[in-house]
């Protein structure tokens, strides 16, 4: 046996990175630091993360024959016609005709298992995000298809008027305060250099800082070893905020990713990213 | 069912670099579920990478590895086409081997 | 003189808010007829059926779920006023102001006379730790924390802390020069609900929202001023 065996333990990193964080309110150790940590295991994980796992996933999800009518998502159009998944993730939300409403990705990926495939929303809105073994098509499905517009330019359509009504929706719904702690989108995400704990918050309504962060959603989330998107990113903020649960989908979702996304436009695509 | 492994392994130098992505839950024994119940334990115990009969590297796990582990390492006298295999095998005594093509 | 400060300091607040629309005005002016056409959105105006939008949009995208049940979609007077004056990047009138702060005010219960506003500040080390309650996905029957390290710096062996509230790190030594009952009443008043003091304060109304009962609130009003709290050694 050669004795040249050199293994790096990426995956130990990645657990002390997990313990390093779930106990940050112990450990004495600073934002720059933990920032650092993550910096250098993206670096580790960049040529390969395990969000490949979940592209992988999704690749044949959106290829595999299912529902009741039994036929893949292969002819599911995304904006730019039937099946063609290139270039998608830069377009999205906008509006649908066929729908004659505004959606994101998942909000589209939803509509077209359902109307193509034939499957029960309801059903499908039981399971939006994995848990572990429990995993979601949604983020599987969400993950490959953005993989097929890395390094292309965030722009989202701006020119029919349901857009232009979901951005500014979205952008009132940013400022509204509510629930048992008055918390509102702005409570957190308005002020630059600001964080919660050590967790640094980014200003979403500021252009710059919402490309920084937008660009690299769905993102491979290693705290959980989950892969997230912007519906479960809508859904966990609302959570925090102590508001019922936001419904996979729903109008306020969209809007809300609408506004976030046309803030973040001129942004280059990287997802899926990698995030705390 | 587990995911197939991602497989890559290049010739670098006099080196073969393999990165091995593995899809796996990774349960340490000590996390609890919502309703505060304590999820057992679950993790891969032994990874083991051959190559045309020879055992180039393998490793023993215990639950303090990460969720989704990304490995690396890099063995000698490997040339492209050969083929080299991974196996997990985990505290259920699940397994999975998958195979890669070494490149340039 | 702390209510004073705290006026000042919402003034201050003000002024600056309307000091950035002012500047973004003549940004939004030099762009607004190109913006109507295809523009940034940044620029796109306001339009007067937007803010109903909101109410329709919202009842129509949650599920209750746990102990968040669709009541906390309904807004009080502050809520309701803080958010809009903020979306419109407009600065409260002086008398909304203080319609907000005179309600808030009379919404603070005091502890039985005699019942010192100090608790044990160990105690309140554990609550001001704490982020757990009033998520759906909480057990509602736990008593919530206050988190007010997610805000705060406070005891200086913690170094998770988030900043964005003031650091209240030597917060009884640096507030040394107001007389101690004032002190002790104002602290717990601010936590209490702090929007008696400053409407639209980011931060939660602990006490008027059922948060934190006035007990724990009295253990942080301890955390804060007890001589031998890790904030004021
Ligand atoms: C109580 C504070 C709080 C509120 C209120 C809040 N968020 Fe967040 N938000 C966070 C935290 C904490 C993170 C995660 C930072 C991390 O993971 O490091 C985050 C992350 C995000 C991200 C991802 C940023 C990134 O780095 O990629 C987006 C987008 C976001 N929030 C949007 C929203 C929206 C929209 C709302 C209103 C519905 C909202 N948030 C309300 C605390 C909050
Ligand atoms: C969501 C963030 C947030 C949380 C959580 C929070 N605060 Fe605050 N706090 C603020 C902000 C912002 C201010 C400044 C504005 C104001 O004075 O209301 C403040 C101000 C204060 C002040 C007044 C300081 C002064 O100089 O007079 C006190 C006292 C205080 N907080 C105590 C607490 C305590 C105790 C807790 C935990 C129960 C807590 N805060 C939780 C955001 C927060």
């Amino acid at each position: 046996m050669p004795d040249s065996r050199r293994p790096v333990w990426w995956a130990a990193l990645g657990g002390l990175l997990a313990l390093a964080l779930g106990t940050a309110s112990v450990v004495a150790q600073s934002a720059q630091e933990t920032a650092r940590e993550i910096e250098r295991y993206r670096e580790a994980v960049a040529d390969s993360s395990p969000g490949e796992l979940w592209e992988a996933r999704g690749e044949d999800l959106w290829k595999m024959p299912r529902g009741p009518r039994n036929v893949s998502l292969e002819r599911c159009d995304l904006g730019q016609g039937p099946g063609v998944v290139a270039g998608a993730l830069a377009r999205l939300p906008r509006w649908f005709a066929d729908a004659d409403r505004v959606m994101d990705l998942e909000t589209r990926l939803l509509h077209c298992m359902v109307t193509l495939q034939g499957l029960d929303p309801a059903v499908l809105r039981r399971q939006p995000f994995g848990n572990g073994e429990q995993r979601s098509d949604f983020e599987a499905l969400s993950a490959w298809i953005a993989a097929q517009s890395r390094g292309m330019t965030l722009a989202p359509p701006l020119d029919h008027p349901a857009e232009r009504a979901a951005w500014r929706l979205g952008r009132e719904l940013f400022f509204v305060r509510g629930g048992t702690h008055d918390f509102a989108c702005t409570t957190c995400h308005a002020q630059s250099g600001r964080r919660i704990r050590l967790q640094e918050l980014p200003n979403l309504s500021r252009p710059e800082e919402a490309r920084r962060v937008l660009g690299t959603w769905p993102a491979y989330r290693v705290s959980q070893g989950e892969m997230r998107t912007l519906q479960w990113r809508m859904n966990d903020c609302f959570r925090q905020q102590r508001f019922p649960d936001l419904v996979f989908g729903s109008e306020v979702s969209v809007a809300l990713v609408s506004y976030l996304l046309h803030n973040a436009s001129g942004a280059a695509l990287a997802a899926p990213g990698v995030r705390r | 069912m587990a995911d197939p492994m991602r497989i890559r392994a290049r010739i670098e130098g006099d080196q073969c670099v393999v990165r091995v992505l593995i899809g796996h839950e990774m349960e340490t024994g000590q996390r609890r579920d919502a309703t505060g119940r304590l999820v057992p334990a679950w993790f891969i115990q032994r990874v083991t990478a051959t190559t045309g009969g020879r055992v180039v590297f393998s490793a023993s796990w215990g639950p303090a590895v990460s969720k989704n582990p990304v490995i690396q390492f890099s063995y000698a006298g490997a040339k492209v086409g050969d083929r080299i295999q991974v196996t997990w095998v985990d505290t259920r005594g699940d397994r999975r081997t998958d195979e890669a093509v070494v490149s340039a | 003189m702390r209510r004073l400060l705290a006026r000042a300091l919402s003034a201050l607040q003000r002024t600056s808010a309307r000091a950035l629309c002012l500047v973004l005005g003549s940004v939004a002016l030099s762009l607004v007829l190109a913006a109507c056409v295809v523009g940034p959105p940044q620029t796109m105006p306001r339009e007067p059926g937007d803010a109903q939008r909101v109410r329709a949009a919202l009842s129509a995208s949650f599920v209750a779920r746990g102990q968040a049940g669709l009541d906390r979609l309904e807004q009080d007077l502050a809520q309701r006023l803080c958010s809009e004056a903020e979306a419109a990047g407009k600065p409260l009138s002086d008398d909304r102001v203080q319609a907000i702060e005179r309600e808030n005010q009379a919404l603070i219960r005091w502890p039985a006379a005699g019942t010192p506003l100090l608790g044990d500040w160990r105690s309140g080390e554990r609550i001001a730790q704490s982020g757990v309650g009033r998520q759906w996905s909480d057990a509602p029957d736990v008593p919530a924390g206050g988190n007010c390290y997610a805000c705060h710096q406070l005891s200086p062996d913690e170094f998770s802390y988030g900043t964005l509230g003031p650091s209240l790190l030597r917060y009884a030594v640096l507030r040394a020069q107001m007389p101690r009952t004032e002190l002790e009443r104002y602290t717990y008043g601010r936590i209490y609900n702090p929007q008696a003091w400053l409407a639209c304060s980011n931060m939660p109304r602990f006490g008027s929202h059922g948060i934190l009962t006035q007990d724990q609130i009295r253990d942080l009003v301890a955390l804060l001023l007890a001589p031998d709290s890790p904030i004021n050694r």
